[in-house]
């Protein structure tokens, strides 16, 4: 229950936290261009110290971003792993031990606790973009 | 009091929003029964655990070896199951909670509860006796007649389907066996045929999925989604159906499209290790290598800091190569006449030899000359699990051929050829498929052997496992190999001669083409950058990982 309150809480404030992102010009992270990003797959994105995943789901033709770190062996590996859908929710397979993660709320969808961040993304003339902390 | 259970939580939190509504509810005490999961035992109590005699009359089994207790509490007529504890073994948690709730009458002899019957196994013969107003599903209130009304009227033949539709399941879990089960048994008793179907993505059997990709002369993971299943795939469907196209055609499975429904290993030609680095494992056919090549995998490990290791499949294992590292080291590897080992990939590893009769006083045939033929020959064909072969040259057996998928052991008069054996967590030797066979007529049986098992067997099952499920066992399977008892040895010999013919080694391919090399980067805006977070420490004048951060 508490559990269930604490998710409802995060995924909320995060929505809330992304459409300030959203109307900040300055902290978009131009990742790399269209043709860089895997097909269906994910690839590794540097900023800074920061290391994050980004997704292009050519099939649902959308883009995601989380953490690249994977919470359950703290292993950056998640831009390694394989997409797809859980009754029609976008997720992630960590490599290594295949938890799951939802690429929309950065839920854990393998019954855990820990959860991944999520980060907005927008294309714009050939570029992804990922908005990041200023 | 604290209950620290997630139904009466939901209860409470129902009761809260009733008096928020200005509705008059009041919470009551909650059946507490609940199973703990606790890391390395399971513990569970049920109805009232702490009830005694005289108030009841209870029943204890105790097994200090196995560090099990089990007790229950019985009515003193007998007739009702009032509560328990479990303890070590807590699989009959459900079945004994619902006897409890439900008052289900017991039979003459309630220690079977706890003991299990002896004699005259009735099989799902606990589920059937519930009645439909078991619950379940405690987190969220479902009964045996949802679930059973879920299948029969919404039909959800799926763990799925019946989650969403009757929410059983989504709060701790526990009862989906109990669920699986119902759903089962309930398909069974329509008369359903129920199907061993691979995920929500695909309503088919890797075997009918096999036929189905041949027919349609399906090429990429997108096609066999689009034509043959629904949604956006998983990482089930993903390398199931990476393995059937590379089964079938055997092209790069790099190739566009294929790239990203490879398994992670797969995906980058290398074993992911722990830490984020990768192992580089060349193919020593046989276990055969010369002294020049000996030296160029010493250069390499030490110009890449890399920990060398033996395998047990005799080769040399590198361990600890940066992502961005893999196309250069198997550049040099492949100038200097390695291939790729397939370490990585679903399908045969290693063909372990003696050194035979070249140099052995005992030895009757040349294991080695043989081992590497047969390693040359599969090298690179994906099966539903990884395969390993050996090859002795005489009956002391030093290459462990027994232990093998199909082994090979010379006699006086030819080859025997031993099949479906494994190591790993369940042993089993493999069994004697022919005698005395010459050299030609051992790889005619092992082609037939092997599309037999690429083409039918589960996904992720090795070919002991195959051969325990089959129908007939060893002698069915005898028939079919030497006796073509169903007429494909034709058909499935021509298979295999594709799959050798258009064999490449896929590092090579690799590192030749851009588009594919350039995925060896860890970052996609710094390809030149290695992933700064990989860490390795010193033991025994080598390197390895740091153990896995406390999380």
């Amino acid at each position: 229950m508490e559990n269930r309150l604490t998710k409802h809480i995060t995924t909320n404030y995060q929505t809330v936290n992304s459409k300030i992102m959203t109307d900040t010009s300055n902290n978009w992270l131009a990742a790399c261009r269209v043709e860089d990003a895997v097909e269906n797959g994910g690839v590794c994105v540097k900023n800074g110290e920061e290391q994050i995943a980004l997704f292009y789901f050519t099939r649902r033709n959308e883009w995601y971003a989380t953490q690249n770190e994977c919470p359950h062996r703290k292993q950056m590996a998640l831009s390694r792993g394989m997409i797809g859908t859980l009754t029609d929710e976008p997720k992630v397979a960590c490599p290594f031990h295949k938890k799951n993660f939802s690429l929309k709320t950065g839920e854990c969808l393998s019954g855990d606790e820990c959860s991944i961040r999520t980060y907005p993304v927008k294309v714009e003339n050939g570029t992804v973009y990922i908005a990041v902390r200023p | 009091m604290i209950y620290g259970l997630i139904a009466p939580g939901y209860e409470m939190a129902e009761v809260l929003a009733a008096t928020l509504c200005a509705q008059n509810k009041s919470f009551k005490s909650f059946d507490m029964s609940t199973k703990l999961k606790l890391i390395g035992i399971d513990v569970a109590s049920f109805g009232d655990p702490f009830i005694n005699e005289p108030d009841c009359r209870t029943i204890v089994f105790e097994n200090k070896h196995k560090r099990i207790y089990k007790r229950i509490n019985i009515s003193n007529d007998g007739q009702y199951l009032l509560g328990g504890i479990l303890i070590g073994d807590a699989t009959a948690y459900n079945l004994l909670l619902q006897t409890s709730v439900n008052r289900i009458v017991l039979s003459e002899n309630p220690e079977e509860l706890i003991l299990g019957s002896r004699g005259g196994e009735q099989d799902g013969a606990g589920i059937t006796s519930l009645p439909d107003e078991a619950l379940i599903c405690s987190c969220e209130g479902v009964t045996k007649g949802d679930i059973y009304n879920s299948v029969i009227d919404q039909g959800c033949e799926t763990l799925d389907g019946i989650k969403k539709y009757t929410k059983a399941g989504t709060g701790c879990g526990g009862c989906m066996p109990m669920v699986k089960d119902l759903m089962l048994h309930t398909l069974k008793a329509q008369g359903k045929y129920v199907r061993n179907v691979i995920c929500e993505h695909f309503n088919y059997s890797r075997q009918e999925l096999y036929d189905l990709i041949h027919i349609h002369q399906l090429k990429s993971y997108n096609e066999v989604l689009n034509i043959l299943g629904q949604s956006d795939g998983c990482e089930t469907c993903k390398p199931l159906v990476s393995s059937l196209l590379a089964s079938l055609w055997n092209e790069m499975i790099l190739n566009k499209g294929n790239d990203t429904a490879q398994d992670s290993n797969d995906r980058f030609l290398a074993n992911i290790q722990k830490g984020g680095s990768y192992s580089v494992v060349p193919r020593v056919a046989g276990g055969e290598i010369t002294p020049e090549k000996l030296i160029v995998i010493g250069e390499l490990a030490k110009k890449y800091n890399l920990y060398t290791k033996i395998t047990g499949g005799q080769r040399i294992d590198m361990f600890g190569a940066h992502l961005n590292d893999l196309p250069f080291i198997w550049e040099k590897l492949i100038a200097a006449g390695f291939e790729s080992g397939h370490a990585y990939g679903k399908g045969l590893r290693t063909v372990k030899s003696c050194v035979g009769s070249t140099w052995c006083r005992f030895g009757l045939h040349d294991s080695v000359s043989f081992a590497i033929r047969i390693e040359e020959r599969y090298r690179g064909i994906r099966a539903p699990h990884k395969f390993k072969s050996a090859v002795s040259g005489c009956i002391r057996e030093c290459a462990e051929a027994q232990s093998k998928d199909f082994g090979i052991i010379a006699t006086e008069k030819g080859w025997n050829l031993y099949v479906c054996g494994n190591g790993g967590s369940k042993p089993q030797h493999a069994l004697l498929l022919v005698s005395d066979v010459d050299n030609d007529t051992c790889i005619k049986y092992i082609d037939r052997f092997l599309m037999f098992y690429i083409r039918t067997a589960d996904p992720l099952t090795r070919t002991a496992t195959w051969l325990n499920k089959m129908e007939g066992g060893i002698e069915y399977l005898r028939n079919v190999v030497v006796n073509d008892s169903l007429g494909m040895a034709e058909k499935w010999e021509a298979e295999i001669e594709k799959l050798v013919d258009t064999y490449k080694c896929e590092w090579k391919e690799a590192v030749e083409n851009p588009a594919i090399r350039k995925r060896f980067s860890h970052f996609v805006n710094a390809p030149e950058e290695k992933d700064p977070t990989i860490e390795f420490v010193e033991m025994r004048g080598q390197k390895r990982t740091p153990e896995w951060k406390i999380v």
